[in-house]
């Protein structure tokens, strides 16, 4: 099986005219929303009918009443369209707060990767030794497979995901960003 | 993700009790409701049941729901409240589709509510069953499946809130028969609406003073108004003449914002835009300082982008954030109500004792005042009374005629060249008089929309200007003209041709009229005739006049056929892909469409 780093995006690159010659680039954004039915078929409805990308995309509820869910959305773009997306998103009725994490400064954005690796004699040792050096860990083990579980920056999934791919790599399983800004600062 | 409603549980309040569509009823009264446009079916039954049991709301019945939304859009912008459709569930709710994103686009607030069958039942594929709220979620401001009786009330008290709040817009609450078969509690209207939905209505006084400190130093300012101002109020509107006279600037209006300021008013301009005036699209290239109050620089008023208002430093009110650098970049932006913010610059300007530059905008009005002698609305009218009718000349009959009536008039339209030159030609004096798709063009918007508007003003005279093609979309409305026994008039300006698709045709296609002949036309007279109104026919200059008094002095409706030049295309106009100062002005320009490149033809 051929693997190719990094999730395709699940919506093609935006075609919209665009005024600003400012080079495309990846944003963060939190979105935390009431958690209704349907609130994230809005959200994602937005990013499709509006033409924007979703390169990954996480939710769930995160107030302990249940009301209010977060969603994670690692998207790209011009800033003049990340501000657009930004302020779509805020307009939404069931919309509580948005904001750009990587505009914010400092922030956190890690995810979790499940990698699936069917191989035997110098392949199995070699995806061991490789596991060990990124501190994944093995939650699953037969003779013939492992399952790793890595934790961490996307781009350091990316690598450890391309490393794999010639000791036997079968399966992959991300989770999508989830982020936090640094420091004592909230959403 | 979990699919829990989020409503809070009112709890009854009342000893009785009240069905789901009773308690529908209830909350509909205690929003001020009078009018309510439909069509019954299976889900709505009951709703239908409560209807009939009561009699304080009265129900007007459509032939098509589409036309439900159409005239309840017109309602509310006739009288500044919230129109109310109600549908049923499926096809009910798929035909009112077009009818919502129409009522998105021109942000006027609208509450549809759908039937939907009983919630066991829904995803079963069941009879009548649509996805409505799936459906509708791109087509909406908000919308809501009601899946428990006490969530109810608060969900449509609150349908409400959002639809008449910050920039308006059509809500839909979809309404499962169990629901509103059932007992649900009643909760009268609290007026909050969630935590998560804060509208932004008051602007920021120092941006205000930005943008006035900038308009004091003009030398060639411009207002720049759109139907955000109307949308605001009568009083926004009549702030912003105050303003406008305070200032001594022009101003121009977008398709929306006619009527916002007076339109016989000398600085007044014209409409902007794709077949706005010369002289207000030469004033947008040319202005130094442009103040757009709720408008959202549509690419029909913008044309080519990078060539729009070049030169000028930019003020944009807005209510809506999501507007502001989303087309054209500006230097101030300004979020909050149209209303508010004209009265905040009304402040700050009287506060400032600087006057502008008196001398700079002396030359500024002379430059526009040669660009208005051009006459730009000019046609040439062949005197004959045997002379074949322009489209032009039986436009403005139909306003100079319906003015020397002297009543209180409404103007809806269908969409295209007729509608373009009702635009041009119908001067608004007042706000809320002029009904038209503007951000969706829907063809066979202005029959229903004259239904609404002559419901919600039963002693007004309400005019359709309509084309033959456009009115044919929704024609069944003549069934709820005569039902109602609704006096509107409706002027088809029939030049047997999708008028505006043939003038692409000629400049962009080689005039190879692809399907936009009108072929087969129905008799309109024998039509009106079999619907139980009366028709009328012009089809030489020495009518026009005569029939156009006729159909106004009629009591009840009226169609009347115009039969006008086939081959008149509407003008002025910026071609695609062109900037606001290479207008065409007239026919003996027309070859300048030769040269509009691939990339204009794309812009559509």
């Amino acid at each position: 099986m051929k693997y190719t780093p990094g999730l395709p995006p699940m919506v093609a690159p935006s075609s919209s005219s665009d005024a600003s010659d400012e080079p495309a680039s990846r944003a963060v954004m939190s979105v935390l929303v009431d958690n209704e039915s349907g609130v994230l078929a809005r959200v994602v409805g937005l990013f499709s009918g509006r033409g924007y990308n979703i390169e990954s995309l996480t939710v769930a509820p995160v107030a302990a009443d249940g009301g209010l869910s977060r969603i994670n959305i690692v998207t790209s773009g011009t800033p003049a369209i990340i501000e657009q997306i930004r302020a779509q998103l805020e307009r939404q009725v069931p919309v509580a707060r948005v904001a750009n994490l990587t505009t914010l400064g400092s922030h956190i954005a890690r995810e979790m990767v499940l990698v699936k690796v069917v191989s035997t004699g110098e392949a199995r040792t070699e995806a061991l030794r490789i596991a060990e050096a990124f501190r994944a860990r093995a939650v699953d083990t037969t003779a013939s497979s492992f399952v790793f579980e890595l934790t961490g920056a996307s781009d350091k999934l990316d690598s450890f995901v391309e490393l794999m791919a010639p000791l036997g790599l079968a399966e992959v399983s991300r989770t999508g960003v989830a982020a936090l800004t640094r420091g004592p600062r909230t959403l | 993700m979990n699919a829990t409603t989020q409503m809070t549980a009112t709890h009854s309040r009342t000893a009785t009790t009240l069905t789901g569509a009773e308690v529908l009823m209830r909350v509909l009264v205690d929003q001020g409701v009078e009018v309510v446009f439909g069509y019954p079916g299976g889900a709505v039954l009951p709703i239908y049941d409560a209807l009939f049991q009561q009699d304080r709301i009265r129900h007007i019945l459509v032939r098509h729901e589409q036309a439900a939304v159409h005239a309840a859009e017109a309602y509310a912008r006739s009288t500044g409240r919230v129109g109310v459709v109600l549908v049923t569930s499926g096809p009910g709710a798929t035909n009112a589709v077009t009818g919502l994103l129409d009522a998105l686009m021109d942000s006027v607030p609208v509450v549809c509510l759908s039937g939907q069958v009983p919630v066991p039942l829904i995803g079963n594929d069941a009879f009548q069953e649509a996805d409505t709220t799936g459906i509708t979620r791109p087509v909406t401001k908000y919308n809501y499946l009601v899946k428990r009786p006490e969530d109810l009330a608060p969900v449509v008290n609150e349908a409400f809130e959002i639809a008449r709040s910050g920039r308006p817009g059509p809500v839909l609450v979809d309404l499962p028969k169990n629901i509103t078969v059932g007992p649900a509690p009643y909760a009268p209207p609290s007026g909050a609406t969630r935590r998560s939905y804060q509208p932004q209505t008051e602007p920021d006084r120092e941006a205000v003073a930005r943008a006035v400190a900038a308009m004091k130093k003009a030398k060639r300012p411009l207002f720049y108004v759109g139907g955000g101002v109307i949308n605001s109020g009568p009083q926004a509107c009549a702030d912003l003449t105050r303003l406008i006279h305070m200032t001594g600037f022009p101003c121009t209006e977008t398709l929306m914002g006619l009527g916002a300021f007076p339109a016989s008013d000398r600085q007044f301009i014209g409409m902007l835009g794709m077949h706005g005036t010369y002289e207000a699209n030469l004033a947008t290239h040319d202005c130094d300082v442009l103040i757009a109050l709720g408008a959202r620089f549509d690419d029909r008023v913008t044309g080519r982008v990078d060539a729009f208002s070049p030169h000028s430093f930019r003020i944009h009110a807005d209510i809506d954030p999501s507007q502001i650098n989303k087309i054209i970049h500006v230097d101030v932006p300004v979020v909050g109500d149209a209303g508010r913010t004209i009265a905040m610059m009304i402040e700050a300007w009287e506060a400032d004792a600087t006057r502008p530059d008196q001398a700079a905008l002396k030359t500024w009005w002379t430059r526009i005042d040669a660009w208005r002698g051009l006459d730009c609305l000019r046609f040439t009218q062949d005197q004959a009374p045997d002379a074949v009718i322009k489209p032009q000349q039986a436009i403005r009959r139909i306003y100079e005629l319906a003015v020397e009536t002297g009543r209180d008039t409404f103007v809806s339209t269908e969409v295209g060249q007729h509608q373009m030159w009702a635009a041009q030609f119908f001067k608004f004096e007042k706000p809320n008089h002029w009904l038209t798709s503007g951000g969706l063009g829907t063809m066979g918007y202005g029959l229903p929309a004259a239904v609404g508007a002559q419901v919600a003003h039963p002693d007004a005279l309400v005019i359709d200007v309509a084309g033959e093609a456009s009115t044919l979309m929704n024609i069944q409305e003549l069934g709820t003209i005569a039902q109602y026994r609704l006096p509107v008039k409706i002027f088809i300006i029939n030049n047997h041709y999708m008028g505006m698709v043939r003038q692409w045709q000629e400049l962009l296609h080689g005039s190879r009229y692809s399907e936009s002949y009108s072929d087969a036309l129905p008799d309109f007279v024998k039509l009106a005739d079999s619907f139980h109104a009366k028709g009328f026919r012009a089809t030489k200059l020495s009518e026009l006049d005569d029939t156009i008094r006729a159909a106004l002095e009629h009591d009840g409706a009226a169609v009347i056929d115009i039969c006008v030049a086939e081959g008149e295309n509407c003008f002025p106009m910026i071609p695609s892909g062109a900037a606001h100062n290479e207008m065409i002005l007239g026919p003996e320009q027309e070859a300048q469409g030769a040269r509009i490149t691939d990339e204009g033809k794309m812009l559509v």
